[in-house]
């Protein structure tokens, strides 16, 4: 679905990685790490096309980002669930209508019970009605993820998606990504948190990649 | 729950909304004056020139023993002239009328030697000036006549240039409208960058967000040219109106009958250019945004 042939990164003279190749395919659960600004985000971000690679080629579901219309780009984004590291959202809307936002976007009928359901499972059903300012870390990482999730989407990328969540918490939110894997969808999380990935292995199996002095490999031993 | 529609993904309050609801009512309040001043202006060229051309002067100058013989030459020559319809001698008390602004109500025209004037009204075909006054220069050499074609001429082109100051002045307001609502609609895209970004994250079109912001704007216009029209009619209608017997020349000016109608589409109009100058600036922006 997702596929990326010997590609580089560079913000001027400074390469971030290079020949970097990575297949995301149906059903796929892949964990990303690595030291801090080694490019996890960034290649999260050449995965849902917000950034144009330097070097190599992007695919996203058989066609090259590079050639993709802006029409086209939207409605790949339609098929694939990003959750931000910065957890942004439209603080005029409330919770529920932050998290019905993809279907509106996509020209789609909300379907409350759907939205209501997700909301519940991430722990927010009583927030429904607040606005995303008055929320906490991590309640807004869980909006993100029910709002990157509400779709059904074929992808799931999501960076650090339990950054500022209680390890309880942490352990449903995994709960429900093992959950949508299971159904078929693909899963990436760019995280550090190697506990995490431990207890998703349990579960389910999930590739380790780690990025690191401008090479993506296969992580192993360490885990 | 409240539910949402695609026209709630643009926050609704802040400046650019201010300026461009402002905005559109100023510009529809100006619209208004506009709009009567161009619609006042064609009606009263065509009023004057209809009225003017209607009508015509014979003055006669000649002595005090000669001014009835030349008088009944000159009645004479009208009453075979083709394409005039009647003729008068004016009397002494209108003779008087037309002096008094100048002399004062007690002038007495009687013992003045003032030359007679007889007015001429036209056939709608009209009488041929050239020829009528080759007759009056053979046979009444005092008379003199006056078709109103020199007060007609500057009267007319002063009218139509009136109007097309006006019209020009409905076009300068549609551009300025359009150039403001452009700026705020510039400004709001530049401003609302964020929810731009999450729009797009959730797989949204370029359309769809050029959408939201022209029906934000488009609905702003519209709220605020509705006002303005509103406001501009209330003061238009408050206008002094011009007796006849006052300033004939200014009789008309306004808004009258089914005129008023044309304020309606004013609202619409403005929405119109503010939809249309919004997509224009979001289809800009959005390009220029990854």
């Amino acid at each position: 679905m997702i596929t990326l042939k010997k590609v580089g990164q560079r913000y001027g003279d400074h390469e971030l990685f290079r020949d970097v190749d990575l297949s995301i395919p149906s059903g796929a659960f892949h964990f990303l790490t690595g030291p801090s600004g080694a490019g996890k985000t960034t290649l999260l971000k050449l995965c849902y096309g917000d950034l144009q690679a330097s070097a190599g080629k992007v695919e996203l579901f058989g066609s090259s980002l590079r050639e993709m219309s802006r029409d086209a780009l939207a409605q790949a984004r339609q098929r694939i669930g990003v959750v931000h590291q910065d957890c942004t959202f439209l603080d005029h809307l409330t919770v529920a209508e932050n998290v019905a936002l993809p279907y509106i976007a996509a020209g789609r009928p909300v379907v409350a019970g759907d939205r209501d359901a997700l909301l519940a499972w991430v722990g927010l059903d009583a927030h429904a009605d607040a606005y995303p300012p008055t929320l906490s870390g991590g309640e807004r990482q869980r909006l993100a993820l029910a709002r990157a999730v509400i779709l059904s989407p074929e992808v799931v990328l999501a960076d650090e998606p339990t950054g500022n969540i209680d390890w309880d918490m942490s352990l449903r939110l995994l709960g429900l990504l093992v959950e949508l894997n299971r159904m078929g969808t693909a899963v990436v999380i760019a995280t550090h948190d190697m506990q995490l990935i431990r207890a998703a292995k349990a579960h389910v199996s999930a590739r380790v990649l780690r990025i690191s002095q401008g090479q993506l490999l296969t992580a192993g031993a360490d885990l | 729950m409240s539910s949402l529609s695609s026209s709630r993904v643009v926050p609704g309050s802040g400046y650019t909304a201010v300026l461009t609801g402002f905005t559109a009512g100023a510009m529809a309040f100006l619209t208004v004056f506009a709009l009567a001043l161009a619609l006042s202006a064609g009606r009263l060229a065509d009023r004057w020139a209809q009225t003017l051309a209607q009508t015509a002067t014979l003055r006669i100058n000649a002595p005090a023993a000669q001014m009835p013989a030349q008088t009944a030459t000159v009645l004479e020559i009208l009453r075979t002239t083709p394409g005039v319809a009647s003729h008068r001698v004016m009397e002494a008390e209108e003779q008087r009328a037309l002096l008094a602004p100048w002399f004062g109500p007690e002038i007495p025209v009687e013992t003045l030697a003032l030359p007679r004037m007889i007015e001429v009204i036209e056939a709608p075909g009209g009488f041929d000036p050239v020829n009528l006054r080759l007759r009056l220069t053979a046979e009444a050499p005092g008379a003199v006549l006056d078709d109103h074609s020199r007060w007609r001429r500057p009267i007319v082109a002063a009218a139509t240039g009136l109007r097309g100051l006006a019209v020009l002045a409905l076009v300068l307001i549609g551009g300025a409208t359009a150039a403001m609502i452009t700026l705020a609609a510039s400004f709001s895209l530049a401003a609302n960058a964020p929810v731009i970004k999450v729009l797009r994250l959730v797989g949204a079109r370029d359309a769809f967000i050029a959408r939201a912001f022209v029906r934000r704007f488009t609905l702003r216009a519209l709220g605020g040219a509705a006002l303005g029209v509103l406001a501009g009619a209330l003061a238009l209608a408050a206008l002094p109106g011009v007796e006849e017997t006052d300033a004939a020349i200014l009789a008309g000016l306004g808004l009258q009958g089914a005129d008023w109608l044309w304020l309606a589409a004013i609202p619409p109009t403005a929405a119109l250019v503010a939809a249309l100058a919004t997509l224009a600036a979001a289809i800009r922006v959005l390009r220029r945004q990854t």
